[in-house]
This record gives structure tokens, sequence and C-alpha cells, in this order.
């Protein structure tokens, strides 16, 4: 069962600010999704590996050969703000 | 019939004679957009000037002597969560309103190889995340059979665009039937390929494990070309599989005598709509009358597919959205005076509804202490899945199910419930998880609303889905049928 | 009084040497301009996709067989989900449950005893950017990313809490550095940040078998500061104890300036860092016939160095063991024994005045621009008795400065030693006759005196009189 404080928390984790209405909507909505969910714990799979990837593919490497760069004003230019060459972000503390 | 209904095929052999030029072609699809995108709306952005430039070089080169690809001077939509180089790539999203990419997607490469004519952007649920393009942050796309109810989606757009002949293809993005539930609702053609068999570089993820880029067209010869343009292996991605492409229009055979087709009982029974079932069992007797051997087979897992995708996918999501914070591209929320206070609000501001449900859910699925119940569970029931579809293709060719639970809904009609959303993908996220290819075809209507037919096969199988569904397009005329727009 | 020691534990960052990412083909040069060394990948554009580079593997395992790791024949790679401005992705490809390499160790030697020091884990990661602030991250009003950094392959190597002493990390962390820089997989320089360290310490009283509540101390950013951190930091945890207070699990960060360690405390939720497979990259099947090449390829790391150098040429165990601790150093040693084969004199010469006056320099051996061939040269002229030992430091001064060759250096400024008998016992009579009351305190027994007037000779031929025949000849005249 997921409480409104566990939607907060997980809120925090990704990042996203939610009102009072959103946090019960969530609250609500996580809990009948995570029910469904609930489904898969009548299978018992102990000796099932799982799949993380669908197709058996394996060591895929590049050689260590230097490629084109992004000249800055390219790199920048979606940048909501900028100073010289660098994108500026707010404080962090 | 007007050149923007016709097909690649068609038009390719009209260019070809010099019965019609490239920018006809593209005028003839904007002149159409013109008329019928205010009912519609499955475009976010158009390239028309750019297009018109690309269509008269093709001519150019016609007229010079030489021979072009099959896909030059065709004009394609492209679903936009697909970068391309200069032009606005929003996934339907606020928190990309105003993304430009710098590169452009290996297909989009791919395409302007054969010179083929963007269109432009077409509308899609943001981020991919949804069955209806209703979450489109931006606006609803309309179905051109019904303008009161969905086109499905996510690739709602594109499907719209190929049904409404606002393009002659497109291509769209498929995570649990992204391309073949829009294609069902809009009377085309769908398909996912196999996993690993189009490169993702450059599609913008939802979930990468099961993302596929495919094509919507107006026939499955169509699709055989769009096929042959974008498969193949790519070093810029690791999951890219390297085979030697074939040629697929080699499967464009009007035969499936002796080919053993299985359909899952499961794909028949809950929630599937009466009259949907009735015109797919039609579609089933036509393709024993052609000399298929159809029968009823199981997948035994299958009701454990919509939970499975359902933690997957939202898991995987919560990662890939984990770059939208405003530092550098898209949306910034201007009211932060720290970073993040600034993350949380422009994520908050810049995303829709669902796409934050979705990340609510993967976060919490991949949270201390769940990860073992919910993601390595559901990774572990994914293999459970994969292995029903091994063992049932060493008995079948092909498998064969509706696309979707029913025809097109209303708009409005499962907004606000999102586990009957979800159960809109239930007969097409197996395919997904099982990273095999599937394709849906038009096979009926319901009270004027098509119907898809979906046919699986194993992975790399594609040809053998293109020879069944070329074989039933050939003998039926259900891809013919335009909506009265 | 209770006897305390401290446990730590060290996990050290070390930046690969290749030439591009460990994802993408951007360039991996330090010092480029801001935000220029970046693609699409690396900067985390939407629909990017990683493949991994594949010397930073090698690197990995290589650097792993030289820290006697066992490499994993199954690796993959894993998402670290946290979000940070310099972090593009807001997720860092790490590695979790499945690293390249575990179960390692390295030994370090204090006082003449040598202790073996366990290495938990070696595994591949992406580095962030670097955020650049006003004056401290703190107090600046805004602060302005770079990327070049991000997506620079690392390693981090984790040891085991084995270390009992802030000398034990610290000599933990220069052999860690000497062995990775001999492999030649990265420079290892702390100042550029290519090695960086944190630590994990507690303290309990000697004889307790259970560790203590541990803090995480960052921001060390030389050998020293790591000494000094642990030193404050252990006291401090041993006060708070002693004055029956508990020690807060937390991460603190070393102020050079004040010489304390601070609470990094902040509205940030206890980490959870969702570590999941990442879907974009595929596992790692290792070879074991390629470890085998790469095992092989190994060069001869320092233990081996130094128990050649006692061996083969009988340096003593200290010598051999500063000689070898830097992989450069080492290398221009041999060098200079290729055409000087006296290693002792080599030794003495390295590791005092050689190594003096780089440092008041302010140059790396690497860089500098005397070549060991000069070096040798050097030496030659001292043995030959072209120069005296003390006008050798001046023309080693010299040599650092302009690289010239010894000889040139020595003809030039006219320092060839005077070993001419009637040119120096002119000298000397004039050196007699200046200082009387020398002369006459020497000839009372005071025969300190000698030494004055020897002093006064050497000043007189600017040193460069022979310095033997200097002696002889002034006892003779002093005699008479």
């Amino acid at each position: 069962m997921i409480t409104k404080k566990d939607v907060e928390h997980v809120a925090l984790l990704a990042r996203l600010k939610l009102n009072e209405e959103e946090k019960e909507m969530y609250t609500r909505q996580l809990n009948d999704i995570l029910k469904y969910a609930q489904k898969l714990q009548q299978l018992d799979t102990d000796a099932v590996e799982p799949t993380a990837h669908v197709l058996p593919i394996k060591n895929v490497f590049r050689e260590d050969e230097v490629g084109d760069h992004l000249p800055n004003d390219k790199a920048l230019a979606n940048a909501p703000e900028k100073e010289g060459n660098y994108i500026k972000v707010p404080k962090i503390m | 019939m007007s050149l923007n209904q016709m097909t690649a095929h068609e038009l390719h052999e009209l260019m070809m004679k010099k019965e019609v030029s490239a920018e006809e072609i593209t005028k003839a699809v904007y002149d159409r957009i013109d008329k019928v995108e205010d009912k519609v709306k499955s475009y976010i952005t158009l390239t028309r000037e750019q297009a018109l430039e690309t269509a008269r070089k093709v001519d150019e080169k016609i007229a010079a002597g030489d021979k072009v690809p099959p896909l030059a001077g065709i004009p394609i939509a492209i679903k936009d969560n697909i970068c391309t180089s200069g032009v606005k790539t929003t996934c339907a999203s606020k928190i990309l309103y105003n993304f430009v990419p710098p590169y452009n997607a290996t297909v989009m490469e791919k395409l302007n190889s054969q010179q083929a004519v963007m269109v432009g952007k077409t509308n899609m649920d943001e981020f991919a995340m949804g069955s209806s393009t209703e979450n489109s942050g931006f606006h609803v796309t309309r179905n051109p059979w019904d303008t009161e109810r969905v086109p499905g989606g996510s690739s709602g757009g594109s499907a719209a665009a190929v049904a409404a002949d606002e393009c002659i293809a497109a291509l769209g993005s498929d995570t649990g039937g992204s391309i073949r539930q829009p294609a069902a609702l809009c009377g085309v053609v769908g398909m996912k390929p196999t996993y690993g068999a189009v490169s993702r570089y450059g599609l913008v993820a939802f979930a990468s494990s099961l993302d596929q880029i495919g094509p919507f067209t107006k026939d499955v010869t169509d699709c055989a070309l769009v096929l042959n343009a974008i498969c193949g292996h790519d070093p810029m991605d690791s999951t890219s599989v390297k085979y030697s492409v074939p040629d697929y229009t080699q499967y464009l055979q009007n035969d499936v005598r002796g080919l053993k087709i299985g359909v899952p009982k499961e794909f028949m029974a809950e929630g599937l709509n009466p009259e949907v079932r009735k015109v797919v069992e039609e579609a089933i007797a036509t393709l024993s009358n052609l000399g298929a051997v159809v029968e009823e087979t199981s997948l035994p897992h299958t009701e454990y597919a919509l939970p499975v995708y359902y933690i997957i996918a939202p898991a995987e999501a919560s990662s890939n959205l984990a770059r939208y914070d405003g530092v550098r591209y898209g949306y910034r929320s201007v009211e932060a005076d720290d970073v993040v206070e600034m993350f949380m609000r422009s994520r908050s501001e810049g995303f829709g509804e669902e796409v934050k449900r979705r990340i609510m859910l993967g976060t919490y699925a991949l949270s201390a202490g769940y990860y073992d119940a919910y993601y390595n569970k559901a990774l572990k029931v994914r293999t459970l899945i994969k292995q029903d579809f091994d063992k049932a293709f060493e008995k079948y060719d092909l498998l064969l199910s509706p696309t979707a639970p029913g025809p097109a809904f209303k708009i409005g009609e499962n907004i606000d419930d999102p586990v009957q959303m979800y159960l809109q993908d239930i007969f097409t996220l197996s395919v997904n998880l099982a990273g095999i290819p599937g394709i849906s075809i038009p096979c009926g209507f319901v009270n004027g609303l098509p119907v898809g037919l979906q046919f699986m096969a194993k992975p790399f199988g594609e040809g053998t889905l293109l020879r069944a569904a070329y074989t039933f397009e050939q003998n039926t005329e259900f891809n013919r049928q335009r909506p009265a727009l | 009084m209770a006897q305390w020691e401290a446990v730590i534990g060290l996990e050290v960052h070390v930046e690969l040497k290749t030439n591009t990412k460990i994802f993408c083909n951007s360039s991996t040069e330090f010092g480029a301009d801001p935000n220029t060394h970046v693609c699409p990948v690396c900067m985390g554009l939407p629909g990017v996709l990683p493949v991994l580079n594949k010397k930073v593997l090698e690197y990995a395992v290589k650097a792993g067989l030289a820290l006697n790791c066992k490499i994993a024949p199954y690796s993959k790679f894993d998402r670290k989900n946290y979000y940070y401005p310099d972090l593009p992705k807001n997720y860092q490809i790490s590695q979790y449950d499945l690293p390249i390499a575990e179960h390692g160790y390295l030994d370090i030697e204090l006082d003449g005893k040598t202790k073996r020091i366990g290495i938990t884990r070696l595994h591949m990661e992406e580095d962030a950017g670097k955020l650049v602030h006003q004056g401290n991250i703190m107090t600046t009003p805004y602060s302005l990313v770079d990327y070049n950094r991000t997506g620079v392959p690392l390693i981090e190597i984790v040891s085991e809490p084995d270390m009992r002493s802030p000398e034990e990390a610290k000599a933990y962390l220069e052999k860690l550095k000497a062995i990775i820089q001999y492999t030649g997989v990265s420079d290892c320089k702390m100042q550029e940040g290519s090695l960086r360290c944190d630590a994990n310490i507690s303290v309990r009283l000697v004889g307790s078998a259970e560790f203590g509540t541990k803090t995480e101390i960052k921001n060390m950013n030389s050998f020293k500061a790591l000494q000094k951190a642990l030193e404050y930091e252990m006291q401090r945890q041993i006060e708070v104890l002693e004055s029956g207070g508990r020690i807060v699990q937390e991460t603190r960060t070393w102020d050079e300036a004040k010489g304390i360690t601070v609470s990094m405390r902040s509205k940030e939720e206890a980490h959870d860092y969702r570590y999941f497979p990442d879907p974009d990259l595929v596992p790692i099947v290792i070879d074991p016939q390629w470890v085998k090449e790469i095992e092989e390829s190994l060069p001869e790391l320092p233990d081996a160095r130094k128990k050649r150098y006692i061996e083969e040429y009988g340096l003593p165990e200290y010598d051999a063991a500063v000689l070898t601790m830097s992989k450069e150093m080492s290398d221009y040693f041999e060098e200079v024994l290729d055409e000087y084969p006296h290693p002792k004199t080599v030794s003495n010469w390295m590791m005092g005045d050689f190594s003096r006056i780089l440092n008041a320099n302010q140059v790396e051996i690497q860089d500098c621009k005397v070549a060991p061939s000069q070096l040798a040269e050097l030496l030659k002229l001292i043995d030959k008795g072209t120069i005296s030992g003390k006008i050798a430091k001046t023309v080693l001064e010299e040599m650092v400065e302009t690289g010239s060759d010894p000889g040139k250096i020595v003809e030039e400024k006219g320092l060839v030693q005077i070993s001419d008998e009637g040119e120096l016992s002119r000298i000397i009579d004039e050196v007699i006759a200046g200082n009387p009351k020398s002369v006459e305190d020497y000839r009372n027994g005071k025969k300190k005196a000698m030494g004055f007037l020897v002093g006064q000779t050497m000043k007189a031929t600017k040193g460069k009189a022979n310095p033997a025949l200097v002696n002889k000849l002034l006892a003779e005249k002093l005699q008479q």
C-alpha cells in the first residue's frame, strides 16, 4: 500500500513538485496500478533468469578514435541560459 | 485518384515515367494538409520549404536521367520523437517545446540518403506515453474516420496523417503498440520491426529495451520499401543487430499456402469487442481459404504481460526522462532560485500528467526495497513471456490476433482511468516484451471504423509477416477504402 | 588513557588516458575551452545512445590485473540515478553488482614493515562535468557548467577497510598511484583531477573487533591533504566519543585553508540511486585469452622493480623504494644508468640535489629539460676531475633552467677545475699574504683556521679550485 508520504518521497527522488491534489491523485492511481502488478507475485520465478536484453548481443565496442565535436555555439544553442562558453544554472546550495 | 492518395511504389513508377514530378506530389500533399489539417491535426511542425527543395532536387536528378531510390521524392511524415537536425523535435512535450536537435537520427540519415521528402513532424502522446494521442502537450489529433474519436497512440499523428492522405508514408515508434494500435484504429498498415533491426539512435527514448521505430504505409508493398530503407546495423546503437538486411520486397508473394498460423486463445478472450472478434474471425476464414493452416494455440503468460510492461517501461522511462531538467535544453522554470527548485519546477511545469504518473511509478518500482519485488520480478516474468513465444514459433510460422481490443474510442472516453487506457495495448505489448516483429493491417470495419489484424513472427521474421499481410491485402479491399473527411 | 585506532577505506577515482570518452568519440584532452570537447552523446541530448570505448575496457582490465584482481568473466553496466547539474543525463553509467574486477590487493611498507591492503573491487564509469563558481559553492549566486569532462572514462577502485592510520592511508594511495602509473593507463595527476580520493573513516579502541560509525571525507586534493584530513577527522571522532557523544554517519568535506572537515548536510534526501542494468548497453563477456595477453603485456611493476634495484644494483632499500615510487623517476634513473653505470652515485644525485633543484623550479622530472644522458655526462665530468662536485650542482641548476649540455656550460662559464699546481700555488700565496691573522692562528695550533683559508682560496677561484690540491698545497705552505 502506497501512502501519501511514499508519493512525496518518490516525487523528491524524481524531482517533481506536486501539489496536494496531485499527491492524492497519484497515491490513488499508483495503488491501482500496483494492485494490478501484484498479479506477478502469483508466479514462482525463483528459477527464472531476468531478461534485461531481449536479444543475445554482447561485446559491442567502439574504437578509441576522436570524432567531430559540436562547436560551442551549437552545443549551447538550446540552453535556456548561458554565459560565455558556459551554461548557467542557479546556485547549487 | 489524387497524387497524395497514392502509394510510394505507384508514385515512384509515375516519376520514373516522368508523368509526375516530385514537386507536384509534394504540393499535392501540402494542398491536402491545407484542406484537412484543421480537422485532423496530425502535425506539430510542417517543413514545407525544405520539402519542396528536396523534391526539386529529386526532379533534377530524374530529369538528368538518373535512377533514383524507391523513396526519392516520396513525402514522409516523421513522429516528433525522432531527432531531425535543424527541425524542432518536441516529443509533444512542453518540456521540449523549443528543442532543435543539432543532429539527425540514424533513420533520418537513411531516409535523407534516399532523398525522401520530410513533410513535417507528427503529433503523439507526450514522450510516446499513451494510446490515444490525447496526452500531447499541444493538441489532440483526431481520427480521420470519425473526428470525434481518437486516432490511437502514441503515434497517432503519423497514423492519422497517412489515413488522411496528408503524406504518403510515415515513421512512428512502438514501445507497447504505439505503431500497430493507431495503424489499426486509422485503417493503415503499421509495423514494429524486430528489436535491434532499426537503429534507435536519435529516437528519443521512452523505454529503451522496448522502443523500436517502424513504418506506417498505405499498403504492404510500401511497408517493405520503407523497411528496406530504415533497417540495418548502426554502430551508434549498441543494441542494433548485425545482420544482412534482405530486400523485403522479395517477400511480397500472394501465397500463404501451407503457412502455419497460430491464434493464441488468450488474445481472443477477455476484453475483446465482440464485433471486432467477428471481423477477425472473418479474416481468419479468408486466410484459411487462401491455404493457410490456422489453429488455436496458447501463450499462457499473456495475462502477465500488462503488469510486466507497466513496471519495466515506466522504470526505464523514469531514468530516460531524468535528463529533462531545464539545464541544457527545453523548458526552464524561471521562478526557482536554486538548482533543486529549478529542476523540480521545470519538470513539474514541463511534463504532462501521464508522463509524471509513469515517472512516479517507475521511480517507485526502482527505489530501495522494491527493486526485487517489482522491477526484477518483471524482468523474470518477461523471460516467461518470451519463452511462450519461442515455444509457439517452434510450431507456427506466425501468430495472429486482433491488434486492439476495440475500434477507435471517443475522445475523452478513457482519459480519467489509466488502467482502462493501458488495456488498449493488451494485444500488442507482448510483442515488445519478446522483442519480436509485429504488423497491423486493415481487416474490416465496425460501424464504419477500421479494425486491424495483427501478425507476429519470430525475431527477424519480417519477411513472413510481409508475405501473409501482402496475401491478405491482395485478396481483400480494406486498405483501399478512404475516410470521408 | 584509552588507545584508539582508525579504520580507513579509500575510494579512488582514476581517469583513464584514452583518446576519447568512454561512450562517445569526443576528445578527453585536458584544458580545452569550456564546452568544446562535447558531442550530442556526452551532452546527454534527447535520443543519443552510448557505445563502449574498447580501450576503456582494456585499461580497466590492465589496472585490475596490476592490482592482483580477478577479472570478471561476465560484466555489465548499470545506471546510477541522481540529479546534479554537471550530470547531463541525471544518471551516471557505472557498474553495480558485476564490476569488471574484484578481490585484489596491494602491499604497502611503513617503518620497514609490509602490510597487505585488500582491494574490494574496480569498476568502470563515466566522469561528470565541472561546475565553475564565483568563489565557493556554498555562497556563489549561480554556477556555470562545462561538459568537457563529462564522459571521460574513470575506474573507481574501492579498498577494504584495512588501513589503521592516516599514514597507512597515504602509503596506500601513493602505492596505488605508482602501480597505476606504471601500467600507463592514467597520468594520476591529483592537481588535474585525474586521481581523486574519498575516504571512509571510523575509530575504535585497539583490540575491538567491531567497526565504529564512519564518516565519508571528500575534497582531499593531495597526499598531504589526505593525511592531514584523516588525522583531523580521527582526532575529531575520538574527542566526540571520549566526551560521550555519538558519530553521525555523514559526508564531510576537507577545508584545506582551515584545516578542518565540515559536514555537508543539505536538504538532499538520503541517497537512493535506483541502480538498474543500462538497457542501452550490452553485457561484456571476457575472453580469458585476451586477459592473458593483457597480463603478459603488463610492464614491470614497482615492487618487482624495487626488488631488482636492491638485488642487481645493490641499492639500499630506502633508495630503491623512493626511486621506484614514481615511474618517471625510475625510468629516468635507468636511462642515466645506461650511460653511467654507477647506481648508488646516480641514486644519490637523483634523490638529493636533482630532486631539490626540480622542486625549486616546480618542474616534474618528465617535463624537465635535462635529458638522462646529460645528467650522465655531468657525473662523468666530476669523475674526470673536470669539475668539482660543488661546481656540478651549479652546472645542474643551469642545465635545469636551459637544457644546455654540461660540457658547454662548464666551458662557456669557465668553470673548469683549476688543477694546475703552479697557478694554485700563486693564488694560495696571495691568500696567505692577505690573511696573516689566520695564518698565525693556525701556527698557534688553531687547526680550524685551515678551513677558513681553504674557503678563501675557493672564493678567490670562484669555486673552481681542485679541493684536494688546495688542501695539499696549503698544508705544505703553512708548514714552512
